[in-house]
């Protein structure tokens, strides 16, 4: 049985859609990731499937039960990690960690959490003194807590730097090793292709592409050749010459040219031919697997998350 | 058995949790406890430690406002301090953090609540205790069963009110500004600070349609010599806590753990995407 099972959701701001006929599943066990700009609808989505908004219409089911309806035994089975929660500054990391696991039937115990968010120098400092990335450690350990079969996490990582980003994937996929399902909102291409088992892209509160990260790359041609467009050239000559050398269209960013081919042997034959015909050097020249970065940009006409 | 841990003692443990919160913000501490009691030192220093002589006998000038000044404190504990404190809380997004937990919300509320009922017991004990030992308070036992009733009606009705202030306002700076904007000058109309004699007849009327004045008079009334015991105010005390009640509705149906705005900002937001 599906852990959430979502179908036709609707939620209307007034007369604004934020959700508009959204359906997904998760199954037990995977890491799900929703992908989408901002304003996407992911937010909302996640906060009706915690419970902590009704939906205007739609079918939700969370661990077997309407979430909207749902009680002490549902929250005891989920862990929320909202996007901004603030924790009482004038407590220490232990005390807000028992106070909080205090309201679970089986909290893990203190050691465990510290440990496995990294918080383990900091158990006796007051939340107060802690610097952002910490604090988002909290909320982190106050998700994970009370063991949840389901775990929520609202763009865990945003504003993170890139050490403390990484040890927060480690810890997501050893939760995720551990057999808890985890529905994830992210607009970090990268951070969903490394840790989801399945994405769903979310646009104006619809779901645009779902499926593994390798499903959705495969979607698109399979790799991306790119580089710096050399000096002589004037980019608006560059996209209809390039694009005429390699048979596929062309994307432009500043100087620089990227273009999704199906035979990159070929492509960079040509490509390296040309540039050695007119003297030219190819800075930055590399040929890469699609990510999935592409890929959105593919779906989404160009609009970065 | 559920599982979960028994309701006394995750109510047990709101309560000590919202005590230990109150004592770690300094400025709390010292509006809610420490300035009712400056302002007793003040009064005796303003008006003499002088006696008071009726036909009746001579008491000590404190026997008449002691009472009232401990009756403020009890206002300022409940309806000023949950008033300010609630909205901080869902402001800062612990009010919904809590409520995502299995935490029965009611034992968040009932350890705020608590929390403030023993902060008005330690602020209206120092009051009678620095009374006492300092400016010849006395205390008559047989009125103490009505002070101690009409304390509970009074706390209780002022948390109620501070319920449901924190619950209509938006946040929590204009909660700060409402709980004082509506404290202090009701506490001048009603004879908390300076007692009025002959006042106005609208201050009398404003005085006696709210509660403060029906509490703090009828809690003093268990500490004036001239009254006798056991000194209940019955009409005083059905006022308060029809206050009480007025408060406890709006709390219930007007009651938000949400930040204020969240859902507008999440329509901001959407505004603000970038147009396809």
């Amino acid at each position: 049985m599906a852990v959430v099972d979502v179908i036709d959701l609707h939620k209307h701001y007034g007369p604004v859609p934020a959700v508009d006929g959204l359906s997904f599943r998760i199954e037990q066990g995977e890491v799900y990731a929703l992908l989408g700009e901002n304003g996407a609808g992911k937010s909302t989505t996640v906060e009706i499937l915690e419970g902590h908004r009704t939906a205007t219409s739609g079918t939700v089911d969370v661990l077997g039960t309407d979430p909207s309806r749902a009680g002490r035994d549902f929250r005891d089975r989920i862990g929320i990690v909202l996007q901004s929660s603030g924790v009482e500054a004038e407590f220490t990391v232990r005390e807000v960690i028992e106070l909080y696991g205090g309201a679970y039937r089986h909290p893990r115990p203190l050691d465990e959490v510290v440990g496995l968010v990294g918080l383990d120098e900091k158990v006796d400092a007051r939340v107060g003194s802690l610097s952002g990335g910490q604090r988002r450690r909290i909320d982190l350990a106050l998700g994970i807590v009370g063991r949840p079969e389901l775990l929520f996490l609202d763009e865990p990582t945003t504003g993170f730097d890139p050490s403390a980003r990484r040890r927060s994937w480690d810890l997501i996929e050893a939760l995720g090793a551990d057999g808890t399902t985890v529905l994830l909102t992210t607009h970090y291409l990268d951070e969903a292709e490394h840790l989801a088992d399945r994405v769903g892209v979310l646009s104006k509160g619809r779901m645009i592409a779902e499926g593994s990260p390798d499903q959705l790359i495969g979607q698109v041609s399979g790799t991306v050749i790119s580089f710096m467009l050399p000096d002589g050239v004037h980019p608006d000559d560059a996209s209809a010459k390039l694009g005429d050398l390699l048979g596929v269209d062309v994307r432009l960013s500043g100087r620089l040219v990227e273009a999704n081919v199906d035979l990159p042997t070929v492509a960079v034959h040509r490509v390296t031919g040309w540039a050695l015909d007119e003297g030219h050097e190819l800075e930055s020249l590399s040929v890469a697997r699609v990510s999935l970065e592409d890929v959105y940009l593919s779906l989404t006409d160009g609009d970065r998350p | 058995m559920n599982g979960f841990p028994p309701t006394w003692r995750l109510v047990a443990s709101q309560t000590r949790y919202q005590l230990v919160s109150f004592r770690r913000i300094p400025v709390a501490v010292f509006f809610t406890l420490g300035l009712p009691l400056i302002m007793l030192v003040l009064f005796n220093a303003l008006f003499g430690s002088g006696t008071v002589d009726t036909p009746l006998g001579s008491w000590s000038a404190s026997q008449f406002y002691t009472g009232g000044l401990a009756a403020f404190t009890a206002v300022s504990a409940t309806f000023t301090n949950l008033a300010n404190m609630v909205p901080i809380r869902r402001d800062e997004g612990v009010l919904k953090r809590w409520r995502g937990t299995p935490l029965p919300t009611w034992t968040y509320v009932a350890g705020f609540i608590l929390s403030a009922v023993i902060i008005a017991v330690i602020g209206v004990v120092f009051m009678l205790l620095l009374g006492v030992v300092a400016y010849d308070l006395e205390i008559d036992a047989a009125k103490m069963p009505a002070a101690a009733v009409t304390f509970l009606v009074g706390v209780g009705s002022f948390a109620a009110l501070g319920m449901g202030l924190a619950s209509v306002v938006r946040s929590a700076s204009s909660a700060s500004a409402a709980a004082n904007a509506i404290i202090l000058p009701m506490a001048f109309v009603s004879n908390i600070f300076i007692p009025l004699e002959d006042p106005p007849r609208w201050i009398e009327v404003i005085g006696n349609i709210f509660p403060l004045k029906p509490f703090a008079q009828s809690f003093q009334d268990c500490f004036n010599p001239l009254v006798d015991a056991p000194a209940f105010d019955w009409g005083a005390l059905a006022l308060v806590a029809a206050w009480g009640a007025v408060g406890l509705a709006i709390a219930l149906n007007r009651f938000s753990w949400e930040p204020s705005g969240s859902a507008p900002r999440a329509r901001r937001s959407r505004r603000l995407a970038p147009a396809d």
